[in-house]
């Protein structure tokens, strides 16, 4: 069941544009954001939603990195290596969070809390290394800074 | 926001332009937009036939910001005046450029700014409509964004009959959800429309052909940024703070072996070599340097012999490479470029969005060669294999996509094949052990 508010921001979403299909985007990430995945059951919504047959706004999910099938862990580990961070220790960033979290590249752990991922450039390039847990913003990462990210979301 | 880090820079050599309101309090808000000229350009242009807001600004030098460099004015003359269809105006927030975070702070700090230089961009090609087409990772400037464009709307600066001049205008946000080549036009175009990011053929041009078919002006957040400034103190005012034909100022990103990394604002044609130095504060430890990607990772590399040029699209050129994005990287004399390179690969084979053979396979070739090489796999033919498939892949493709692999192939493959040689030589990476992170 998707909640009243997630139908409103819908509502909203929809009336944007000249053509429905175009908050198929949209209104997949702000589903996934609530249930945690596009499921089935989201999929079938969206394509209600904007006029167009599930298949339709299936082939568009394959399309972006951030649309997933499967849900991840309630926090999402988004570890940049492009090259600025490369230049700044990210792949020394990366391993330390595999070894911490003890998963690797597109793992989540058994409690279903932590996912890790290596991902591009996040447009932090002046605060590198940096990641993104779900949509916040960490900077100039160094293995104590992630120690106290994990720590810190341990506690919620 | 968790942990996040003011990333501008701060330098007494700027010439702030797009970024003089970064600091004043609640700088987001409408209260200091209107307090600090805010919205003074839109009243302006309102009074000014559209076809004079589309000289000054094509009279200004002004060059798009988002990679290519284009006249943004001549840009904007290519709309045909009368259209069956309606026109829009697309501002493009995908910011996915490696090196590149400049229209981050833009939007995060002075949204107004980048909204009236919209809506003028619509005035001055009769559109009636807008999209903001934000990167899906940059989700906390959705709703920055989304509140200024509120506060617009209620202050009678966006939506129906714009302070009472008759002219309609309407503006939203839209998110992509992680895809580079959604940042190039055409593809952007296909993902508003709800579709797969793949690009198109041109021509058409969106200026004539666009979103649903309709004439279209795509420019770059910080191209849009710089519009206001140019209505309000006029093209020659803009054009005289950069070069010859490259009209202001310009956001760079100074990122990875420098002492003060930051987004600064410099005027055009800034030398390179005081940026690094003067700006920069030069390389930790007191290291030399290797190399520079002067815009973003699409561009040739430069050597440590090349920074003498002045940082404007025409002098950047002239040496072989491109301004780009702004996205300044530095790498000190520890750095492998092998492993650079490898890296960059490993980027454009991810983001390729397959339509095209020479890009597709190309850069996942490239991909696992120069990673294989590095790793001490390096077969003898393996470089002059690698500069083959880069060329073949340039000027081969439907979208600049696959140039953008090829131009930073191309240049590392020829300007460091040195360190090529000693790979293949040793058997390993000869930096393994140098290479310590600065961080
Ligand atoms: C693969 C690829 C990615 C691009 N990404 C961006 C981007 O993230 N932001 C941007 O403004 N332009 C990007 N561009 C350039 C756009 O296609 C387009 O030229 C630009 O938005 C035009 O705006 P401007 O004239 O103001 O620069 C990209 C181009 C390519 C080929
Ligand atoms: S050049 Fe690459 S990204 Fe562009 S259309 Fe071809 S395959 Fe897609
Ligand atoms: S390269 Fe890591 S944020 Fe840009």
């Amino acid at each position: 069941m998707l909640s009243e508010a997630l139908h409103k921001k819908f509502d909203q979403l929809v009336s944007r544009y000249p053509l429905k299909r175009s908050a198929i985007v949209p209104l997949l990430l702000y589903a996934q954001d609530e249930v945690g995945c596009v499921s089935e059951e989201v999929i079938a919504e969206v394509a209600r939603r904007v006029d167009v047959r599930p298949i339709e706004v299936i082939e568009v999910i394959g399309y972006y990195s951030m649309l997933h099938r499967q849900p991840l862990g309630k926090y999402n580990f988004q570890v940049c290596t492009n090259i600025s961070c490369m230049l700044r220790g990210a792949d020394d960033i990366f391993d330390y969070c595999k070894t911490k979290l003890g998963i690797k590249h597109k793992q989540t752990t058994p409690d279903g809390r932590f996912s890790l991922e290596e991902v591009e450039c996040l447009g932090a390039c002046t605060g590198a290394p940096a990641m993104q847990v779900n949509y916040d913003f960490y900077e100039n990462l160094t293995p104590a800074k992630i120690d106290a990210v994990i720590d810190d979301l341990k506690k919620k | 926001m968790a942990g996040y880090n003011n990333p501008m820079g701060n330098s007494p050599l700027e010439v702030k332009v797009i970024s003089k309101r970064f600091g004043l309090p609640d700088s987001m808000s409408l209260k200091t937009y209107v307090q600090n000229e805010g919205y003074e350009a839109l009243k302006k242009a309102l009074s000014m036939k559209p076809d004079d807001v589309i000289n000054i600004v094509k009279n200004s030098g002004l060059r798009g910001r988002g990679g290519a460099g284009f006249n943004t004015g001549m840009k904007w003359s290519f709309v045909p005046k009368q259209s069956p269809k309606p026109k829009y105006v697309v501002c493009n927030a995908d910011e996915s450029e490696p090196g590149t975070c400049k229209d981050r702070p833009l939007m995060e700090y002075d949204p107004h700014q980048l909204i009236e230089g919209i809506i003028i961009a619509g005035y001055a090609i009769q559109s009636n409509q807008g999209f903001i087409y934000v990167r899906g990772e940059y989700r906390y400037l959705l709703d920055i964004i989304d509140r200024a464009l509120a506060e617009a709307q209620s202050g009678g600066y966006l939506g129906k009959n714009i302070l009472g001049s008759g002219f309609d205008f309407a503006l939203c946000t839209h998110t992509g959800a992680g895809a580079y080549e959604c940042g190039e036009e055409t593809a952007l175009l296909n993902s508003l429309e709800g579709l797969r990011g793949y690009p198109r053929i041109k021509p058409p041009f969106p200026a004539v052909v666009g979103l649903y078919g309709g004439p279209t002006v795509i420019n770059n957040v910080e191209t849009l940024s710089n519009v206001p400034h140019i209505i309000l103190k006029g093209a020659e005012w803009y054009a005289q703070l950069g070069s010859p034909k490259n009209g202001g100022t310009r956001l760079f990103c100074l990122s990875g072996h420098i002492n003060r990394p930051g987004v600064y604002e410099l005027p055009m044609g800034f030398p390179l070599r005081r940026m690094l130095e003067e700006i920069g504060g030069g390389i930790p430890g007191g290291k030399k340097l290797k190399a520079v990607i002067p815009g973003g990772s699409s561009c040739p590399v430069l050597t440590a012999s090349e920074i003498d040029v002045n940082m404007d699209y025409d002098s950047v050129a002239k040496i072989g490479s491109m301004l780009g994005s702004g996205g300044v990287v530095v790498m000190d004399e520890d750095t492998c470029m092998v492993n650079l390179m490898g890296r960059i690969m490993h980027f454009y084979a991810h983001e390729s969005c397959g339509w095209c053979i020479p890009c597709r396979e190309g850069t996942s070739w490239l991909n696992h060669m120069i990673e294989r090489f590095h790793g001490g796999g390096a077969l003898p033919d393996d470089a002059d294999t690698a500069l083959d498939v880069s060329y073949n892949i340039l000027g081969k493709t439907l979208c600049p996509l696959g140039d953008a692999a090829a131009m930073p192939a191309i240049s590392i493959l020829k300007k460091f094949r040195g360190e090529f040689d000693e790979h293949l030589k040793l058997g390993h990476c000869p930096f393994e052990k140098k290479a310590v992170s600065v961080a």
